[in-house]
This record gives structure tokens, sequence and C-alpha cells, in this order.
């Protein structure tokens, strides 16, 4: 049976929201940027005249000031974007429970079942181009299919407040024309080794013999083709239906570069904290762990390894990470980011092989320790209990002093 | 024509399935203005002064107006003198 897929993106989310909260806005250029002071200064998102002016997303601003010198930088509101894409996907969610976030700002939907009750594809689809502005204030671009790929692809080709459709039947026509490119799963390097075997079009790969394909890109060219060829049948998921996740993970840009092993020691301890607390919520425990530093002249380094036993301990887990890190950093230049990621998740109670020389009986300690700080902190607040080399470390951004209420409000 | 948000300051009535009405609206100086109607209630975002919340059409004074909620918060879009 054919289905009916649509793929909404809200044009430049980021900036769109801001514009929307406020107008006065509208009439400028401007991109939603990190903070400078916290090394953050790189452009997220750009509204359309700065577009014109040639900004790109993730360029530093002063880049991006010396295209657009009118430029106007307005800083992110996160709370703000999650709030907009949570009523998206409600208003998508009138429609259909198959809705199938991509980010913040896309979406696909599944509209396959209902569609006999609520009209055709392109007219559900300029009924929520419609919605979204009246209820939102905010503009989507939406692509109708029969499969995600295409979805996706329709969505991009008409921007900004628009519908394409790509029917099976002329599909052809459509889109074999357009750079392989546009294709979702065909990123910059992928292109370049497409471009380097003549393959310069979605049509020049949907005719190339699956056999080179899988020669020039590994198992991903099979795939590649077949998205081509309008095959693929991958469904769109309801929430309810993702998989679990398989890693969590945390980094951080330094507000100074960090020189010293002590200072990485007490980064990775912090953003520890927050992946022992995404674990203990979600209920499981890390196999493994991944650390990446990227050092001043922007290089970065990845160190994996096993935990063993598995462990939801933030303290554990920052050792691990650190001995990852002393093993492998040649410490020549300072360090500018770290990011520290729990791999090979387990559910909490899965048993584990001890070697003869672990002591689970400390690691066992620990994490009873752990669970009672983070009953704690699910009582009193994040920040009610602490490491003690974690309080006023000047290197970490977001430090911020807590707020004390008046008794009386307390 | 150039518009601002204004935050006004709204009497409800909270009726007793939780549906929402407002009975007065109270402008920056103070003054109380009763809402004779309410029109129409919808989600909504404005354009003229940004902002997304429910917006209430209501009849204020024999005249058609917009009250948004916000957040909590309601506001309206005020011509600028």
């Amino acid at each position: 049976m054919d289905r009916t897929i649509l793929h909404c993106d809200m044009n430049n989310f980021f900036a769109s929201v801001e514009c929307m909260m406020d107008p006065s806005l509208k009439k400028h250029p401007i991109a939603v940027c990190g903070n400078v002071e916290e090394r953050h200064g790189i452009v997220l998102a750009k509204n359309e005249s700065a577009k014109k002016c040639g900004v790109k997303t993730g360029e530093a601003l002063w880049q991006a000031k010396q295209k657009c010198p009118g430029l106007v930088a307005v800083p992110p509101h996160y709370d703000e974007y999650v709030r907009m894409s949570r009523l998206a996907r409600q208003i998508y969610g009138r429609y259909t429970e198959l809705v199938e976030p991509f980010g913040l700002d896309e979406c696909w939907l599944d509209l396959t079942a209902g569609l006999r009750f609520i009209g055709t594809g392109d007219h559900i689809a300029n009924e929520l181009r419609q919605t979204m502005r009246e209820e939102l204030g905010l503009t989507i671009s939406v692509g109708v299919s029969f499969n995600k790929v295409f979805a996706k692809l329709g969505s991009d080709m008409k921007k900004p407040d628009a519908v394409t459709f790509i029917p099976q039947e002329s599909f052809r026509e459509k889109i074999w024309h357009l750079p392989a490119s546009e294709l979702l799963g065909v990123g910059q390097k992928t292109a370049k080794k497409l471009e380097s075997w003549g393959i310069r079009t979605i049509g020049d790969l949907a005719r190339h013999s699956e056999d080179s394909l899988v020669r020039i890109l590994g198992k991903n060219g099979a795939m590649l083709r077949r998205f081509a060829n309008g095959e693929d049948r991958s469904p769109v998921l309801a929430e309810s239906d993702f998989p679990p996740a398989k890693s969590v993970g945390h980094g951080i840009t330094t507000l100074a570069d960090l020189t010293e092993d002590e200072e990485v020691w007490r980064v990775m301890l912090e953003l520890c904290q927050e992946i022992g607390h995404r674990l203990y919520s979600l209920g499981q425990k890390a196999g493994g762990v991944s650390v990446t530093v990227k050092d001043k002249d922007l290089h970065t380094k990845q160190w994996q390894g096993p935990l063993c036993p598995s462990v939801g301990s933030p303290y554990l887990i920052a050792q691990k990470a650190f001995s990852l890190y002393q093993s492998g950093y040649d410490r020549k230049k300072p360090i500018r980011a770290v990011a520290v990621t729990a791999i090979q998740l387990l559910p909490k109670n899965a048993p584990d092989q001890l070697d003869i020389f672990s002591q689970g009986d400390d690691t066992l300690r620990r994490e009873r320790l752990e669970g009672a700080i983070e009953a704690l902190r699910e009582r009193f607040g994040e920040r009610i209990l602490r490491n003690a080399c974690l309080l006023h470390n000047p290197k970490m951004p977001g430090e911020h002093p807590p707020v004390c209420l008046p008794p009386a409000i307390r | 024509m150039q518009y601002k948000k204004v935050y006004v300051a709204v009497e409800l009535l909270v009726r007793t399935d939780g549906s929402v009405r407002p009975q007065y609206m109270i402008w920056e100086d103070g003054t109380s203005y009763p809402i004779d109607r309410v029109l129409h209630i919808t989600p909504a975002a404005s354009l003229k002064v940004g902002g997304r919340g429910i917006r209430y059409t209501v009849v204020i004074g024999g005249r058609e107006r917009h009250l948004f909620e916000e957040n909590g918060r309601w506001f309206v879009e005020a011509r600028q003198s």
C-alpha cells in the first residue's frame, strides 16, 4: 500500500522564534549566537536576510559580522525553542499519532492510516502550514511523498513556507536531476567521493550498479542507491516506539584553556554528574566510557575503554574517563573542550561478570552512595550536594551562585 | 501603524469545570474596563507585537480586541502614539 509521509521543517527555527517573540527584529539581519565570553560565539541560526548576506550556521560571530556589518546578534533562548517544538508536535499530533521528531525543528508524519478521513497529503500540508503560522507565528516547509527520504528532500526543495509534492509516479522527473548531495545520508565527504566517480546527481546514484557503490561507500552505498530509487521502507516511529538510548554524553567548551591535569579531572567530574543523573533516571548503567578532547588548535582526539564491572556512578565513570585521557593525551597543547560519553548501556540490574581481581564490594558501596546522593538531589535540588573540588571552578561556564530566596517566600 | 505589547491585569472568572473567562481588563493607569463578550478562544501568535499563547477575541466598549494569555501573563496589542 502506498504511504503518505509528510516531512515538516520549521524554517530558520531559532531565528524565527526570536523574531516571533520580538517582531522588531524582523527588519534586521539576525544571527542567534552563543555567548562570546564563554567562547560559544558561533552562529547557531540566522534569518533570511542574514542568509542573503552569506552568513552560515557554524561560523564565528566575527566572521559573520564581516560578511554582514548590520548583523544583530541575539542570545539563544533554548527553553523557548523546546517549548515551541513541543507545541508544534502537538499540532502535528492532531492528524496522526505517528510523529517522529528529527531534531527540535523537524518531524516526519505518517498520515497513511487516517488519510481517507482527513483529506489528501498536500491538503493537510497546507492546513498545517496555515495552522503553524496562526498559532505559533512560525513558517514551515513541508515535503509530501511516499517515503521518509523523499519527504525530507521535498521539504528542502522549496523554502520558506511552502509545500512540495513528490509523487511515486513521477519522482524520477522531479528529483533525479538534483545534486546527489541533496539526498539524506549524503554529506560533504560522501558527495566528494561520489563526484570523483562521476556520480553527480540523484539519478546517477540510482542508475549506478549496486556492487560498484558498495565498493566505493561500503554498505551505505547500497542504502543510498535504494534511497535514490524510492525504495526507502523505514517506518515513521511514534515517540513511544523509539529504541532506548545507546549512549549518554555531555561535553563543554571551557571558559579558558585547561593546562593542568587537575583542571581536566574537575571538568570531567563535573560532566559526569550530569551523565550519572541521566543514567539514574533512565535506570541504566554504562559498560564503557568514551572521552573526546579538543586542543586549542581545534584538533580532536578520542579514546574509549570498557568499564568492568559496568557502573552508573559519576565518580567511577569520571575516573575511567580520566585514566583514558591520562594514558592517551600527550599534554603538549592546552585543552579547549572536553566531552565524556557513557557507552554500551545496560539496564541497572543487569548481571555483571566479575573478574578475579575486581573489588565488587567497593563498586557496590559507591553505587549505594551515589543512589543516596541522587535521592537527596531529587528532593532538594541538584546543587544540594556537590563534590567539594567542583565548587568555584572558574573555567566552567554557567557557574552562577545559587539564588537565596527570602524566608517569607522560600 | 506601530503596535506595542502592553501587559495588563485581568480579572478572571474560573468556572467549576476549570475553564477561564476574563471579566475585566485593568489598564496601566488603573482604569478597569468590563469585557462585554468573549467571541472566540484559540491558540495564536501575535504577529503585531510578538509572543504567543491563548488568544481571546473579546468585545470591550463595543469594540473587538485581542487579549492574549501568555504563560500566565496577559497582554494586548496597543497602538503606539
